[in-house]
């Protein structure tokens, strides 16, 4: 799949998504209308908080009263129960409850009886993960075999759309952010490579998908986020050398006498970066999910069709501003690393004074 | 505040999948896809600097082969002026002898000429002499015939020998 085509999908699914999620918006509100049950009101903060948030099921689209659902495995740990597994779609009754277990208004699980236990369910995000890491492993792999199989030659196919993204992560990311060499005269930067690339490629991908149809918010899951910004905060300090650690205890050019101050803003500071690789990313993609669910959730508390030709034109906007930011947050995330992890393994050779 | 409370199953899920994608591509994507690319710079810089290599020596050989033109050009200029140094000089040469050969045939036939003459003149004064003679003698004879002559004559003599 060339770029071009690519792009062209990428902008026929959104126009897909929008479609779809009109439509059967449209329906439940239809339903609110004319049903019988005049409490159901709709709730922008709240379709809003489900579309964002986790779920226990996957729920691609309500169309009348049915809804489209994929029940998803819930996976309960607890010390005296040990491991419980069983499909989400138990909890589809009236109390929302199955044994000790209930579903709380956030979609949470919670133990009626006040028992202690650690919920490792399968949720709709960790779904989404599951295949955006199936996809990451397929594609990647078979454009390593295509590597293999024209070796020395031009790349084709889905392999030379790919590239010039590597060899932008290698050539404008790691390497200059990443600089020296290391004893045996191999560029530093050739091992962080895995995980730069892997974690671009993760998010950036996550982004989209989470930009698609029915698709989960997972790269806009603080825990998602968390995890990522504490793998990143691990290599720079499994990676740092002394320096790193000279230049948080005897920052250079510092008086004695400021040290009790530089030192714990210094040590605060190694574990601000991460947070703030957390934060970015997590807000970003959220706000951006929750700007187009705004946008689309005004038609329905104007409760008047013609004011979509306004929205959806914006929404549409919104959409493809979003794209962006999913590959440029994808790349802010890397960057950051590369340059956390760069700062972390810098020799004292190569070392400059600008900036501190 | 439930969208910046992590939940502690996806962070689990996303630790052991990040974890074991990153393991994955690593060992199966980015090892091949990273030397591979390495590989294909390289040979592409190999094919850059050989290119360039033989573009130099390209330029040499033919800075090379004008030089060598050059020196051919010369010696060919030199070999024939040298010959039509060489040419003249025989045709000097060949003139000189033709000239010295000719005065030679001209002296030559000059003094056969002239002995010829010699000779001629020689044999005209012995005809001559001869005939001289022959008139002397017949006149002598003639003039002898008679005794009373002859006695005159020898007086004669005696009178110039006895006055001697």
């Amino acid at each position: 799949m060339n770029r071009k085509t690519f792009r062209k999908f990428l902008t026929f699914t959104h126009v897909l998504f929008f479609s779809i999620l009109f439509s059967t918006t449209a329906f439940s509100q239809e339903h609110t209308e004319t049903g019988e049950e005049t409490e159901e009101e709709f709730k922008v903060s709240e379709m809003i908080m489900h579309h964002v948030g986790d779920s226990h099921e996957w729920h691609f689209a309500t169309i009348g009263h049915t809804h489209i659902t994929l029940p998803l495995p819930v996976i309960i740990y607890s010390a005296d129960q040990g491991l419980e597994v069983f499909s989400s779609s138990k909890f589809h009754n009236e109390s929302l409850s199955y044994g000790d277990y209930k579903l709380d208004e956030h979609d949470h699980i919670v133990s009626q009886s006040g028992r202690k236990f650690y919920d490792l369910s399968i949720t709709k995000n960790v779904a989404s993960l599951f295949l955006s890491a199936i996809l990451l492993v397929v594609i990647f792999s078979s454009i390593a075999g295509a590597y293999t199989k024209n070796r020395g030659k031009a790349p084709s196919g889905i392999q030379s759309f790919f590239e010039p993204l590597i060899v932008f992560i290698r050539d404008d990311v790691a390497k200059p952010a990443i600089a020296g060499k290391d004893k045996h005269g191999r560029p530093k930067y050739e091992k962080y490579m895995p995980y730069l690339l892997t974690v671009f490629f993760f998010i950036w991908f996550n982004n989209l998908l989470g930009l698609m149809p029915g698709g989960a918010n997972l790269t806009g899951n603080i825990a998602v986020t968390g995890v990522l910004a504490l793998i990143t905060l691990c290599i720079t300090l499994f990676s740092s050398n002394k320096y790193y650690w000279q230049h948080i205890f005897a920052t250079p050019g510092v008086p004695k006498w400021l040290l009790p101050i530089m030192i714990p803003v210094e040590l605060i500071g190694v574990f601000t970066k991460p947070f703030s690789l957390m934060v970015r990313l997590f807000a970003n993609i959220t706000a951006g999910h929750i700007i187009i669910l705004s946008l689309l959730g005004l038609i329905f508390v104007a409760k008047n069709i013609a004011v979509s030709a306004a929205i959806v034109p914006f929404a549409l906007f919104m959409n493809l501003i979003e794209l962006m930011v999913a590959i440029l947050q994808a790349y802010i995330f890397t960057l950051l690393s590369a340059m956390y992890i760069g700062s972390a393994v810098e020799g004292h050779e190569d070392h400059d004074d600008y900036g501190h | 505040m439930n969208l910046v409370t992590p939940g502690l199953g996806l962070i689990f899920w996303q630790l052991v999948t990040f974890l074991l994608v990153l393991f994955l591509l690593a060992k199966f994507a980015w090892k091949p896809i990273m030397s591979s690319l390495r590989e294909r710079e390289e040979s592409i810089e190999g094919a850059l600097r050989a290119a360039e290599q033989a573009k130099t020596d390209m330029a040499k050989l033919k800075a090379e082969n004008e030089k060598l033109l050059e020196e051919a050009r010369v010696e060919r200029d030199a070999m024939l002026r040298k010959a039509q140094q060489t040419s003249e000089a025989i045709v000097e040469e060949a003139k000189n002898k033709a000239s010295v050969e000719s005065a030679k045939i001209v002296e030559s036939a000059k003094q056969q000429i002239n002995a010829e003459r010699q000779a001629a003149l020689a044999d005209i004064k012995r005809q001559v002499a001869t005939l001289s003679i022959e008139i002397a003698e017949k006149l002598l004879r003639n003039q002898l015939k008679e005794e009373k002559a002859q006695r005159d004559l020898v007086d004669q003599l005696v009178k110039d020998a006895s006055l001697n």
